[in-house]
């Protein structure tokens, strides 16, 4: 059946299988001589797609044990973060690192080694892994961990289910006393403005700003930088004090069709970017973890809005060092342009190194979406050259189209990777469309 | 708290819909037996439940098509169930069905043999105690025979007139009968197939319509309000036309 990732492209037909148990996901991995694992299908491009057979492994859910006094929480890997979530915030638990989306699954979170709005302290989700178990590909179920199949942990965190289909998770959760986060907002004139701001609230747990990508000149580089903290029950109100992990239930609106591709163009894009810079209200507030975390989340299938052509979330990081210089660059060419969109995400990542492959890296990184059309993929090979010459990479959970050069200049574990992939017999077993476009 | 709730148990409690059924029935606090072959992943699926919901649970070994057993299994529970909910089916493959009357058999076992005679042991047993709720999970392709999936259809089709029956034998003794028709849905037994994406239901989805049938203590329900109308024109075709579609 035709699958895609969540900027629905590319579309590839691909032979669906699925599974659940641990027995049932070996017996599939020792049947299929090409398969990779597909949790619930966020990442962005080619990652979970592999035409000869493409592993859903969303029913691979079971909790199978919690720690109520560490914290620490072993599950199987399609279970879903959304799960997670409902269950354990009442309890007074959150994940460690969350990405910007509750719909993943805890392997696609260890495939991609997501970060969150906390990596500028906490580090990427690796970081706060204890264990996984690993199916390889010779069938063998291994655990592992920083001190135990080193090598095989390190390949495995952010690399992309290209290692072995990840059957567990083991993590630490930690304790929360309230469903609230402190919101600080902050509005920053331009670029420079911003990286002061963010450089001066390090010490905030969460930080990231949205950013108006289709402002020039003197404005390049506007945002509003959102701080949070896990509130604490006297923050509360009276009324929410005396329930304080509990929240408010919403009802989610789904985008019910695709969108023309007209809709979103440089003008409607601009005014929306400007209304919401205005409109925003710096200061402090209240919010639940679902607004403050998952905005979007709210609206299911938001992917939608960009048409049928789809979309490509361009996400780059660059050094902490060439990051003014880059960022700078990076805004002017997209603003003279025109083409930036909704949703353009800044953030600080802090210097804890994940896998092989893991994104983050000491510096800023940059989140755009472009509708998928020859002009804004023009535009991504211009912005390439960029991140390369500034000694940046892309992210492989958003990437659909770079070049594999762009990728080998970007990612220095690489090598390290690609022998582990040959040693364990990996490399012909678990592939995918986004591992032969890459030539992992 | 929990043991005023009604027990449920669930045979074939390994599928994805009995598995989303058994966490709502949970997270509602209701006590469950787990029944099904494969014993190793239903202890996994209820310490899961127990992390989950803090739920009560056990589990049974239990096979549908061996029906000598049914008897001797109901009786050996430690205690009689509440409410019995069928989940096992198996769809099997059409052609092969055609080609292998063997392969038809094992799917019109799974499908009518094995759920109506073990409904038949539970009815029994109900019927003794004068309460109790039997639900079973039929589906829309025993409304009408289509040659994409007869043999799975008709023994749907077998097992929906069963639940009817033994609804109206029971219906003066306590006992209710809830048949539940699911169109299309997302699990393990459709993998692959490319699935009209508005009719086609999550396993939760199953779940939360099997909850609500019990709590509303409905007769016959269909997963999706719009798989009623699907169904009504479907019926309403003429043979001499509807023998030509391919749907």
């Amino acid at each position: 059946m035709k699958l895609a990732g969540w900027g629905n492209f590319p579309s590839v037909d691909c032979r669906v299988i699925s599974a659940a148990g641990q027995d049932a996901l070996r017996a599939s991995v020792m049947a299929e001589p090409s398969l990779i694992a597909r949790g619930n299908g966020r990442s962005y491009g080619d990652a979970a797609l592999n035409p000869k057979a493409t592993l859903l492994t969303r029913r691979h859910d079971h909790i199978i044990a919690f720690d109520p006094v560490s914290g620490l929480l072993t599950a199987e890997s399609g279970l879903l973060l959304a799960d997670l979530l409902d269950i354990f915030i009442p309890r007074g638990w959150f994940p460690p690192v969350t990405p910007g989306t509750k719909f993943v699954t805890l392997g696609g979170m260890v495939a991609a080694d997501v970060h969150g709005k906390n990596h500028h302290g906490a580090g990427s989700f690796s970081n706060h892994i204890e264990s996984l178990d690993v199916i390889q590909a010779d069938g063998r179920v291994v655990t592992c961990s920083r001190s135990q199949h080193a090598d095989l942990f390190a390949a495995t965190c952010g690399g992309m289910g290209l290692t072995g289909l990840i059957s567990s998770v083991s993590f630490r959760m930690k304790p929360i006393r309230t469903a609230w986060i402190r919101q600080q907002t902050i509005r920053c004139a331009n670029l420079t403005d911003a990286m002061a701001q963010i450089e001066a609230t390090q010490h905030w747990t969460y930080s990231v700003a949205w950013i108006d990508c289709l402002s020039g000149g003197a404005d390049a580089g506007r945002c509003l930088l959102y701080l949070g903290e896990h509130a604490e029950p006297d923050e509360l109100d009276a009324r929410h004090a005396a329930a304080p992990l509990a929240w408010p239930r919403r009802r989610l609106v789904r985008v019910p069709a695709y969108f023309p591709e007209w809709v979103l163009n440089g003008y409607s894009l601009q005014a929306f970017n400007a209304v919401y810079y205005r409109t925003a209200r710096p200061g402090s507030a209240l919010v639940d973890w679902q607004s403050y975390f998952y905005p979007l989340d709210a609206l299911l299938d938001w992917n939608r809005i960009y048409g049928r052509g789809g979309f490509t979330q361009y996400q780059c990081v660059l050094p902490k060092a060439a990051s003014a210089a880059g960022l700078q660059q990076l805004l002017h060419v997209v603003a003279q342009a025109g083409m930036g969109a909704f949703l353009a995400v800044l953030k600080q990542f802090g210097d804890h190194p994940g896998g092989d492959m893991s994104f983050p890296m000491a510096g800023y990184t940059l989140a755009m979406d472009f509708p998928r059309q020859a002009r804004s993929l023009a535009l991504m090979n211009e912005l390439d050259a960029i991140v390369a010459d500034h000694g940046g990479r892309l992210y492989l959970a958003k990437d659909a189209r770079m070049q594999a050069a762009m990728l080998h200049r970007g990612y220095a574990g690489l090598e390290r990777f690609q022998a582990f992939r040959q040693r364990s017999s990996a490399a012909n077993r678990f592939t995918s469309h986004l591992a032969e476009r890459l030539e992992l | 708290m929990t043991d005023s709730k009604s027990r449920l148990l669930i045979l074939g409690a390994n599928s994805d819909m009995a598995q989303a059924t058994a966490r709502i029935f949970a997270a509602h606090g209701h006590p469950l037996m787990l029944a099904g072959r494969d014993l190793a992943r239903l202890e996994s699926l209820a310490t899961d439940l127990r992390l989950r919901h803090a739920a009560t649970v056990s589990v049974h070994r239990f096979d549908i098509l061996d029906t000598a057993s049914h008897a001797g299994f109901v009786a050996a529970l430690p205690v009689l169930p509440d409410i019995a909910l069928c989940m096992v089916g198996l769809l099997g493959q059409q052609r092969e069905s055609e080609r292998d009357s063997a392969q038809a058999s094992l799917v019109l076992r799974s499908n009518f043999e094995g759920p109506a005679l073990m409904l038949g042991v539970l009815a029994n047993a109900f019927a003794a105690r004068g309460s109790g709720t039997l639900i079973g999970i039929s589906s829309v392709a025993g409304d009408r025979g289509r040659a994409a999936n007869y043999v799975y259809g008709s023994a749907k089709a077998g097992f929906t007139a069963f639940l009817s029956g033994l609804r109206n034998r029971l219906a003066r003794q306590g006992v209710q009968v809830i048949t539940v028709k699911p169109g299309f849905v997302r699990t393990r037994m459709t993998e692959g197939m490319q699935t009209p994406g508005f009719l086609t239901a999550d396993p939760e989805d199953v779940g939360r319509a099997v909850y609500q049938a019990w709590s509303r203590q409905r007769d016959v329900i269909y997963v999706g309000p719009l798989w009623r109308l699907v169904m009504v024109a479907i019926n309403a075709l003429p043979e001499a036309v509807f023998k030509k579609l391919s749907i």
